[in-house]
């Protein structure tokens, strides 16, 4: 199984690695049992994600589409980054194996969980 | 960069003289053993003296050892062919340990198809068993025991001298895939009374492609691959010559330089282990008495043995890893869970095996890489986070 160049600079230089403190929303989804873990950290202002961070537990393509996802919502409205799809993270990794796929599904839950914590606070 | 290359249980490096002799055989040996004119007697007379090797290094007869296409097909043969026999006389019960390789695995759920019953042996935290486990398992109605020597995933070596007895006492047929062992500890099919042995050709140097099963003889073991008259009509199929040949030759130089080899890779393994155990949060598989002197297998907690992987190929360094990401399932390595581990930790695993080409400078480059590694990919987990807050 091969990744694609992009995969791989994603996986060794992750983009937005980390923990924003005073985040606005916080997702986790995935469990260690199955080997992925991915933890979102939003910054909401005036209804953009001004900041997006994450920690992620997994292989190397749950690290890539975690750091992926970041950079497609980061600067987008909350409406915008909900609209972001698990294909369109796979796509603009120039796609994943198939057995893959999932990591990217997860980076989609992992979005939508965080912003479901920022509009429950919110509310 | 070279690459330093630890993966030697999955495949090794051809060695120098076994390429030499594989390279001569395909070209100059490429009669038909089974052909009646001068470069058919060439070949078969090559194929009686690689056989004669192989022979000799086990402690068996000529006569009982027959090449095969490696090591799965030489385990695939031994269960079903011990399993049909055993069938025959009404005995329908076979016994393995739950850490076998899957060419033992499978072939053992493929016959609970087909109505036999299969006792799977637990092994304990260490990856060990005990003879006295197999004796309680052993019924009127076993068919046959199959055990492997040595654990391809965690180096762990089975008491076989002892089961092998138990199973002579008993009269069951006692088969055992000796594919990590074969070249690398010694072997004597009389000694430990074997009635069958499976090996495999690339894991000691050797060419991949081809291997061994060894059957004692008197057991009529029927065949799984039927056609022409090779192997005494037991295995058909032109022989792969070269490979054979390569195989021998690969098998009698480890053999003869065994001893000095082991003590060089058990030193440069103990100096691995101890390094990993210096960084928190890891643990060696396995046990630490009765292993392969070239097997290193680790856990790292909080990290995932496939980004391990990836991050250690990206600095030139070849290991492997029982993560469930490696395995293409969802579940990690069957041996890792063997053994006790839990999910969460058998995904941070990491085998690094030594062979015949590293060096201490390769040991000191991996333990001058690895612990970066681990700590990069721990940085930036969630799990490693909860771990240290629940330290606090």
């Amino acid at each position: 199984m091969e990744y694609s160049e992009k995969v791989m600079d994603h996986f060794m230089n992750p983009r937005n690695v980390g923990k924003i403190e005073d985040a606005d929303g916080v997702g986790e989804v995935g469990n260690a049992k199955c080997g992925d873990i991915m933890k979102m950290y939003i910054k909401v202002e005036n209804n953009i994600l001004v900041d997006v961070k994450f920690n992620t537990f997994g292989c190397a393509s749950a690290i890539a589409t975690s750091s992926m996802a970041t950079e497609l919502i980061k600067g987008k409205t909350v409406e915008e980054a909900l609209e972001l799809t698990n294909k369109a993270v796979a796509e603009a990794l120039d796609g994943l194996p198939p057995v893959k796929m999932h990591c990217s599904v997860l980076a989609e839950e992992a979005i939508k969980a965080a912003i479901e914590d920022y509009m429950s606070k919110k509310a | 960069m070279n690459k330093v290359y630890m993966d030697n249980a999955a495949t090794t490096r051809l060695s120098e003289v076994s390429m030499k002799a594989t390279i001569d055989a395909m070209e100059n040996v490429y009669g038909n053993p089974s052909s009646m004119h001068g470069l058919g007697h060439q070949a078969a007379k090559a194929l009686r003296e690689a056989r004669q090797v192989v022979a000799d290094i086990l402690n068996g007869d000529k006569d009982e050892v027959y090449f095969t296409s490696g090591g799965s097909e030489a385990d695939n043969w031994a269960i079903r062919g011990a399993a049909y026999l055993g069938k025959k006389k009404g005995k329908t019960h076979l016994i393995t340990t739950n850490f076998e390789h899957h060419a033992v695995l499978h072939t053992m759920a493929a016959l609970e198809k087909e109505g036999f019953t299969v006792t799977y042996i637990p092994v304990d935290e260490k990856g060990m068993i005990t003879s006295e486990q197999v004796k309680d398992a052993i019924t009127d109605e076993t068919a046959l025991v199959s055990i492997m020597t040595a654990n391809n995933e965690i180096g762990s070596i089975l008491p076989v001298k002892e089961i092998g007895a138990i199973c002579k006492d008993k009269g069951v047929l006692f088969h055992t895939d000796a594919v990590q062992a074969l070249g690398h500890i010694p072997m004597d099919v009389k000694d430990m009374s074997i009635d069958m042995l499976s090996a495999s050709g690339h894991k000691f140097n050797g060419p991949k492609g081809v291997g061994v099963l060894y059957i004692r003889k008197g057991i009529r073991l029927p065949n799984l691959i039927e056609g022409g008259a090779q192997e005494r009509g037991r295995r058909a199929g032109t022989e792969n010559v070269p490979a054979i040949i390569g195989m021998a030759a690969a098998l009698k130089d480890a053999s003869d330089n065994m001893e000095k080899e082991n003590a060089r890779l058990s030193k440069m393994r103990d100096r691995l282990i101890e390094g990993i155990l210096k960084m928190p949060y890891t643990r060696i598989n396995g046990s630490l008495e009765s292993r392969l002197p070239g097997n290193v297998n680790a856990c790292f907690e909080g990290i995932e043995g496939e980004a391990l992987l990836l991050s250690l190929d990206f600095v030139g360094i070849c290991g492997s890893s029982g993560s469930a990401c490696t395995s293409g399932s969802l579940d990690p390595s069957h041996v890792l869970l063997a053994i006790g581990l839990p999910h969460e930790i058998a995904h941070g695993s990491l085998r690094l095996s030594l062979g015949k080409y590293n060096t201490e400078d390769e040991v000191d480059y991996v333990l001058d890489k690895l612990p970066g590694i681990v700590e990069r990919l721990r940085d930036m987990s969630p799990v490693w986070e909860k771990m240290m807050k629940g330290d606090k």
